[in-house]
């Protein structure tokens, strides 16, 4: 059988991603222009900023792409592009290109699921992995507890009620003067710290499978601000390591109970937050007793990049999922939504 | 040689082909429906209508703003992705100079206005002379009282060009020195810019590819703006 070639375009937040895959799972090129510095001095990703910056690298990531893939436009089978969730603005610019990519070349376009996106990165990493299986994906704006029935069907369990993980560590990182993005420097810090220095609340909610951050970032900030107006001497590593244990023992028994309770052997983490060494070693641990193998992707495949959406796309394309040219950005595209 | 305009800078999504002095087709949606949802099914249509494929189109004019941020982005990355495939140069327009083409060899001078919201407008001047479209002074953002205040003062004769008229319509027609033309000249039309465009490739004036152009913002983000604000206050030591 002729091999499938995929061309995919990634510009939902504030990395401009080009890839070229090859029957799906084979990354050829895997190109990210990262714009982490170009917002840092806003404390975080300006919509505007990252749009502007996306039309300017947009044509030559994708020429990177091409050429580290030793490939013309004329072999690409079709076009896979992000089309939600995300800022609109930033969406629009990789969805339009993409759009008009296809059209000039008389191919196939796929608009994809950013978060679906993260959980096929796992297909790429692991070459064996098949649905159906959990997912936990994890991230700055998504935190969603998912069963994966088939390639491109998905069942939401249960999602976050207020904060998304990622977005939990950013604040408290901010809270701390620690700068941005949060997840990695909190990572790091809390090597260094105790897990068990502070006693932060886990939110069960009635056990079900849904989440909740926001009572454990207020708690983490009434700490802060108590021990400041004591005039104590706070112990960043202490306080970044016992909040951070406390994110992560929620998502792996949340991630764990699903699994037992569907019957499922395998749980898949995805998303930015997946690359979160405590959290991958805290699932690890405990599904060990349980005969369930835990799987992430490494950590380029974790963060926002186009093989990931170009895996996505490739399955959406051999099951006949493409779409016409008024495509349009969708800004809160849920899991699953077609 | 057949040029393909593509106008996304204000609400209405506009798209011609020029071949020499023959327009061949041209296509303008002035609704809110987005240029996202627009613009390429519209390419589509208008192409598939006058018996054309994309690869035969030799060159791509765009009008690179100022205007709505998002709208000429949409427009610019479709330009730019289609110039990429086929390796094709790209002429960049300003939206303005794009309005005042549509008042060829008008004997008055032309002030262009869009839409710039909080009560300003992006406007650029401009007049025919020799039959051939001068620029009379850089584009800008301004009140549009300002701009209203700064051409009554004059004692020339105006036509004031771009829907945004009708947004101060009761205040132009206020000012005797300034007259408002007929509706249809008065939103953006890609024919327009493909005219422009083809005068500017004559002389190789503006003449880009798919890497090199860039939107005219005029104004930086909000984001951008506070920042500078709050280290201007910083080195002022407040
Ligand atoms: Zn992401």
């Amino acid at each position: 059988m002729k091999d499938i070639i995929t061309l995919a375009i990634e510009s939902s937040c504030d990395e401009t991603a080009a890839s070229v895959l090859r029957n799906g799972r084979e990354i050829l090129s895997n190109v990210i222009s990262t714009q982490i510095e170009l917002h840092k001095k806003f404390g975080g990703v300006v919509p505007e900023v990252a749009s502007r910056k996306h039309l300017e690298n947009i044509d030559a990531v994708v020429q990177e792409a091409l050429d580290e893939a030793n490939m013309q436009f004329s072999d690409i089978d079709h076009i896979a592009a992000t089309y939600g969730p995300g800022m609109v603005g930033a969406l629009l610019v990789g969805l339009s290109h993409a759009k008009a990519l296809a059209y000039t070349l008389d191919i196939p376009l796929v608009g994809v699921n950013h978060i679906e996106g993260h959980v096929s990165a796992n297909y790429i990493e692991h070459k064996d992995l098949k649905p159906p299986f959990i997912t936990l994906i994890v991230s700055g704006g998504h935190t969603h507890l998912v069963e994966v029935k088939d390639y491109g069907e998905y069942e939401i369990l249960g999602k976050t009620r207020d904060d998304a993980s990622g977005e939990a560590f950013d604040k408290i990182a901010r809270a701390m003067g620690l700068g941005y993005p949060g997840g990695p420097i909190i990572d790091k810090l809390a090597k260094e710290g105790n897990k068990h220095a502070i006693e932060f609340p886990r939110a069960y909610i009635d056990e079900g499978y849904d989440f909740s951050f926001s009572g454990l970032k207020s708690a983490v900030l009434n700490y802060l601000n108590a021990k400041k107006m004591k005039n104590e001497e706070i112990v960043v590593e202490d306080v970044a390591a016992s909040f951070q244990e406390a994110v992560v023992e929620v998502l792996s028994t949340k991630a764990l109970k699903a699994a037992k309770e569907k019957g499922y052997s395998t749980i898949a983490l995805a998303g930015g937050v997946a690359s979160n060494s405590a959290l991958r070693e805290k699932i690890t641990e405990m599904s060990k007793s349980e005969g369930i193998e835990i799987k992430y992707p490494s950590l380029i495949l974790c963060t926002d990049n186009a093989a990931m959406i170009g895996c996505a796309g490739y399955y959406n394309f051999i099951n006949g999922r493409i779409h016409d040219m008024s495509l349009n950005a969708v800004p809160n595209l849920k899991i699953g939504q077609r | 040689m057949k040029v393909l305009g593509i106008d996304t800078s204000s609400m209405a999504t506009s798209i011609a082909v020029i071949e020499d002095n023959k327009l061949i087709c041209e296509y303008t949606v002035n609704t809110k429906k987005t240029h996202s949802q627009k613009l390429m099914p519209m390419i589509e249509n208008m192409l598939m209508m006058s018996d054309l494929k994309i690869k035969e189109i030799d060159m791509i004019t765009i009008c690179i703003g100022p205007g709505s941020f998002t709208g000429l982005r949409i427009g610019m990355a479709t330009a730019k992705a289609i110039a990429h495939v086929n390796n094709l140069p790209i002429v960049g327009v300003n939206s303005l100079e794009m309005l005042a083409a549509n008042m060829d060899l008008c004997d008055k001078n032309i002030c262009s206005v869009l839409d710039a919201q909080r009560n300003q407008v992006y406007t650029g001047k401009y007049s025919f002379e020799n039959g051939k479209l001068t620029e009379l002074c850089d584009v800008d953002v301004v009140e549009i009282e300002t701009l209203i205040d700064e051409l009554s003062a004059t004692d020339e004769e105006w036509i004031m060009v771009g829907e945004a008229v009708y947004k101060y319509e009761e205040m132009v027609n206020n000012t005797k020195n300034i007259c408002i033309p007929q509706p249809s000249h008065n939103v953006s039309k890609a024919s327009s810019l493909c005219s422009v465009a083809i005068d500017k490739y004559s002389k190789n004036i503006d003449v880009k590819d798919c890497y090199t152009i860039y939107p005219m913002y005029i104004r930086k983000s909000q984001a951008e703006v506070q920042y500078d604000e709050k280290m201007k206050r910083l080195n002022d030591g407040k």
